[in-house]
This record gives C-alpha cells, structure tokens and sequence, in this order.
C-alpha cells in the first residue's frame, strides 16, 4: 500500500542549523498493516509523517501510495487518501463551525471538491453524519448545530478521528493522537480507533510513547531514532517481545545520539 | 434630527455597509487583513463613473464588481502564489492602484457626471408619486444591500463557502481535508473585493463625481461598522452576523451624522471616526471590566458584613 523508498529530508542545509532529520529512511506497509512507531523526541517521527502527508518534499527519495508516485503531489491533493490526526485536539477541527458544517468539509473528499462546489449539503448526508456521531456514544448526534469550540479536547478529537475516515482512506496518520486526553478519554479514543481501522480494514501507521501500547495495537512496530528506522518486528517476534526489551532497545537508540553528542563535546575539547 | 438626514445616513449608511460586508468576509469570515479596500473602492467609483458618463450607468455595476474582483485577484495571488504577508500583500496593490485609478479617470483627479442617466434617475422614473420621489434612493439602495446580502448567506452555506469559512477558522484542519486554501481565499478576496467595487460605483453614481481621494480611511470605516454590528449582535447565526454587519454601518452613518448636528468641523472627521472605532473596540472590554468590579464590591462587602456578625456574637457570648 505504501512504499517509501530512501527519502531524505534536512532542514535548514548550509546553514548552522543544519539538521539531518531524515536520512535514507525505507518503508513498505501492506494492505490493511496497523504499525506503532516509537522513539525519542527528534528522532524524526513527525518529520516523517509530515513527509508521507505532503507538508514538504522530501530532498530525495519517492512515497509511491497504492501505486501511485505522491513524491511530489500538492498537500492539499494527498488529503483525499491520506487521513490525518494531530496531537493537539483543536488542530483537526474549526471550532467556530458546527459539528455538521466541519463534519460537510471533510466529506469534500467524497466528491473531490470539485463537483457541485455551490450545492448545499443534502438531507441524505445530514443523516449519514447522525448515524457516524452516533457511533461516538459521546451524544454530539444531537448538537450537531452547535458550534465545535464548546465541546472537550476528546469529543474534539473523537470528532476529528471521523472527520478522518469519513471517507476512507487509503492511509491514516495518527500523530499520538490521545496523548493530550485524560486516560479514560484517551483508551475511548483508542477502542474507537481500533474499531475504525479494523471495521474499514485501513492501513494506519500510530505514533506512541507508550511503549505497552507499542506492542499492543496493531501488528508492527517500528522503532525510529536518528531519521532512520532502526527496529521493525511483526508476527512472532513481536508476540515474543516484552515492554523491557522494547525499552531497553529504546535506551540503546537513545543512548547511542547521547554518546555521539559526548564525542563531539570532547572532541572539541581537544581542540 | 430631520427625516432628510437620517434618510441620508441610512442611504450613504447603505452603501457603505456593502464594503463592511466585504471586511466581513475577508475579515471574520477569512481572518485576512486585506488592506487593498481604499484603493479598491476607488477604483469601483472610477469605472463606475467613467462607465456611466459613457451612458451605460446598469452596466456600471458588473464593471466596477469586475474590476474590484481583478484586484482581490491580485492582493490573493500575491499572497497565495508568492507567499507575500496579506497585510503587505494589500499595501502593495493598494499603493497600485491609485495609478490605475487615475488611469480609468483619464489622468484626471476628479470626473463629474452631473447631467448623464444613473441607475437612482432610472429608478426613479419608474413612480410619480409624491411619496416615491423622496424614497426611491433609499429603496433601491435596500433591494440591492439586500440582495448582497442574501448572496453572502447563501453562499457561506455552499460546500465551496464551507470551505472558505474553514480556510479562516483553521488552517491545519484545511490542509487535512483535501481543500486548497489558496483555491479558498482567492474566491473569497474576489467576491470580497468586488463588493467593496459595487459600494464605489454606488457611491459615484449618488454623489454624481468620482474623486481620486474618495476612498481614503474606508478600511477604517468599514471596519468600525464591522465592530459595532459585532458588539451589538454578537456572535450568532449567519444571517444574524450579516444583518448586524448592516445594521452598524447605518449606526456608524448616524453618529457620524449627530457629529455634523454637534457642529463639530469637518477637519475633525477622521478624529471622530478613529474615536467611534476605538469606543466599539473597548465596550465589550469595559462591560466586562465594570462586571467584575461591581461583584468584587459586592463579595468584599459580604465577606465584611460576615466578619463583623462573627465579632458581635462573640461579645455577646
């Protein structure tokens, strides 16, 4: 489904920012996999979601999605097979529409947003927008004219996980979206995202920090660190593998840019 | 106050709150700053005259609505092709056009069309009465800020307005939802500017003249007219927001009338203008403020009133 083959990304070249936030990164996803990544901060695991979703070009490297080369497909193109979610609850919604009128925006992507740009949105899809709230349980089937800004952060984010697969995607990102929500919040949001994904057979890559989580949910997990991925498990393996060995593999990564970071410290001491 | 003048400021009111309600959508509903208005309505008064000495004074009106959407056209290219700032975007197209402007007017700072048909004499030849002789301005100026209006609402409510309202409120969420924003507000800075056109070709066509200088402080207006209609309406349904929009350009038009009353110079216009802004900005705020210093007094007082009953009770014991 997906297959990126040896992207780069550095921000900044030339300058003393440089930063090599990708490097040389490959990774296949097939047909319906569900892969957790994990790693340390900066290790690249935004960037390289920001990469698949378009929000730069990558400065070598292809993503084909489903067989299609998105390389260098505009952002607001992608959208319509990728699905997206932030770890910020108010990214992914406008909060001084409805939750009808934000719920009418994303379904744009049902008809490309380009036929009938100047009909209303029908009855029928007023309806099918009721039946996808009321599988939230949250009772926003009957508030959908109020405006979105009054609800919590989960109910905001519950709203922006069906805004996301209200038309399936090909692909959905999901960027540690419970991490901002209280526990009981966040496992909703994640039985609703299992749900989703497993019911619609969508393939989905999830950035964690719960490393149990990690194992857990779906079928792969990848560990990231230095722009690259650096542990992948699936299948046996996987089902084998414990929180400890997780963790002492992410101590590893982490430690080993710890110990580059004090090379260079003393190396430029001894200058 | 005379039935003549608050006739007046309701007509010129009018006309004005076209361009309000294009701040509204470039404004509130896009959350740009396009500063492009002056010049823009300007232009609207410059084609609107040079059409009407031309004898065409109907068609006027999708000629000036035209070239107020050829320059929204340009302060959103520059914006969205060239990621230029809007504020700056706006300055430069507004700078612009005041070349453009005397262009249209033939190199000339002033056009007069006194003595050519306007839409108003059109209009007004339609009735003899007495009653239609005195209203008629009044009334086709309402049909047409009605039907501007109504246009706005609909509009706001079609997938394509639904887009533009998100490209506004958020952008994060727009990129996610497979709309292009630059797609978005070149379609809003268009339909936006080409209202602000439609007030200046109104506004030529009832003070029979264009003038290079008309459009000066019109950002300024528009905009108070805009808070106003937002202090007093809230934030509401659509329909309710734009006939607030209206209703404090008719509002602002008569305190700028009361000032006239007050006979307060001429020079001191703008004074007066940037005061009435300044006044609608700080009511929500200062409402607030006297809010909260009522209820402080009031619990101090309480808290004082409780405290000196404990120490009475206690002497008694």
């Amino acid at each position: 489904m997906l297959k990126i083959s040896h992207i780069s990304k550095t921000f900044n070249p030339g300058t003393v920012n440089e930063r090599k936030a990708l490097s040389d990164l490959s990774l296949e996803l097939a047909d319906g996999d569900f892969a957790t990544i994990v790693g340390s901060n900066g290790a690249g695991k935004s960037t390289l979601f920001n990469a698949i979703a378009g929000t730069f070009y990558t400065d070598d490297g292809f993503i084909e999605l489903d067989g299609r080369d998105i390389t260098f497909e505009k952002e607001h193109v992608r959208s319509r097979y990728i699905g997206r979610l932030f770890q910020d609850p108010l990214m992914g919604t406008a909060p001084n529409m409805t939750i009808g009128e934000n719920l009418s925006v994303a379904y744009l992507r049902a008809s490309g947003g380009r036929k009938g740009i100047f009909s209303r949105i029908s009855k029928k899809e007023k309806e099918l927008f009721r039946k996808q709230l009321e599988m939230l349980n949250m009772g926003l089937e009957e508030r959908m004219s109020s405006p979105v800004g009054l609800l919590s952060g989960g109910q905001r984010q519950a709203l922006t996980l069906l805004m996301a697969t209200i038309v399936t995607p090909k692909l959905l990102l999901l960027d540690e979206h419970t991490a901002a929500l209280d526990p009981a919040t966040a496992s909703k949001v994640l039985e609703l995202t299992k749900k989703i994904v497993r019911e619609r057979h969508i393939t989905c890559l999830m950035v964690t920090h719960n490393m149990k989580q990690a194992l857990e949910l779906g079928d792969r997990t990848l560990m990231m660190a230095d722009g690259r991925i650096v542990l992948d498990v699936n299948g046996e393996e996987r089902s084998h593998m414990k929180v400890e060995d997780l963790l002492q593999q992410f101590a590893q990564n982490a430690g080993k840019s710890l110990d580059n970071d004090r090379i260079l410290l003393s190396t430029e001491e001894n200058v | 106050m005379t039935v003549q003048i608050v006739q007046t400021a309701l007509e010129v009111g009018l006309i004005y709150s076209l361009i309000a309600l294009s701040l509204f959508l470039s404004f509130s509903i896009l959350n740009i700053c396009d500063l492009s208005t002056d010049g823009c309505y300007t232009l609207g008064c410059a084609v609107g005259a040079v059409c009407t000495m031309a004898g065409h004074p109907i068609l006027a009106i999708p000629a000036a609505m035209g070239a107020g959407a050829c320059s929204g056209f340009m302060t959103a290219l520059l914006q969205t092709r060239f990621g230029i700032q809007s504020i700056l975007a706006g300055i430069i197209v507004n700078t612009a056009l005041y070349t453009v402007n005397l262009a249209v007017m033939g190199f000339s700072s002033n056009v007069s069309i006194f003595g050519t048909d306007t839409i108003f004499t059109l209009f007004k030849g339609l009735g003899d009465s007495e009653m239609w002789k005195s209203w008629y301005k009044l009334i086709l100026l309402a049909c047409i800020v009605f039907a501007a209006a109504l246009f706005v609402r609909w509009f706001l409510s079609t997938r394509l307005g639904l887009s533009i309202r998100a490209t506004g409120d958020s952008p994060a969420m727009v990129r996610a939802s497979s709309i292009n924003p630059a797609f978005t507000v070149t379609v809003g800075l268009c339909i936006s500017n080409s209202f602000t056109g439609l007030a200046g070709c109104l506004i030529a066509q009832y003070n029979k003249q264009s003038d290079i200088n008309l459009g000066t402080g019109m950002v300024t207006i528009a905009l108070a007219s805009l808070v106003i209609g937002e202090t007093f309406f809230g934030r509401g349904s659509m329909g309710w927001r734009i006939f607030g929009v209206i209703f404090g350009s008719c509002l602002y038009r008569f305190i700028i009338s009361l000032a006239l009353r007050l006979n307060v110079p001429t020079e001191a216009f703008k004074l007066v203008s940037a005061v009435i802004v300044a006044i609608a900005l700080i009511a929500p705020k200062a409402k607030n403020m006297i809010m909260f210093s009522r209820h402080r007094r009031r619990a101090l007082k309480s808290r004082a009133g409780a405290a000196l009953k404990e120490k009475g009770e206690r002497k008694n014991a």
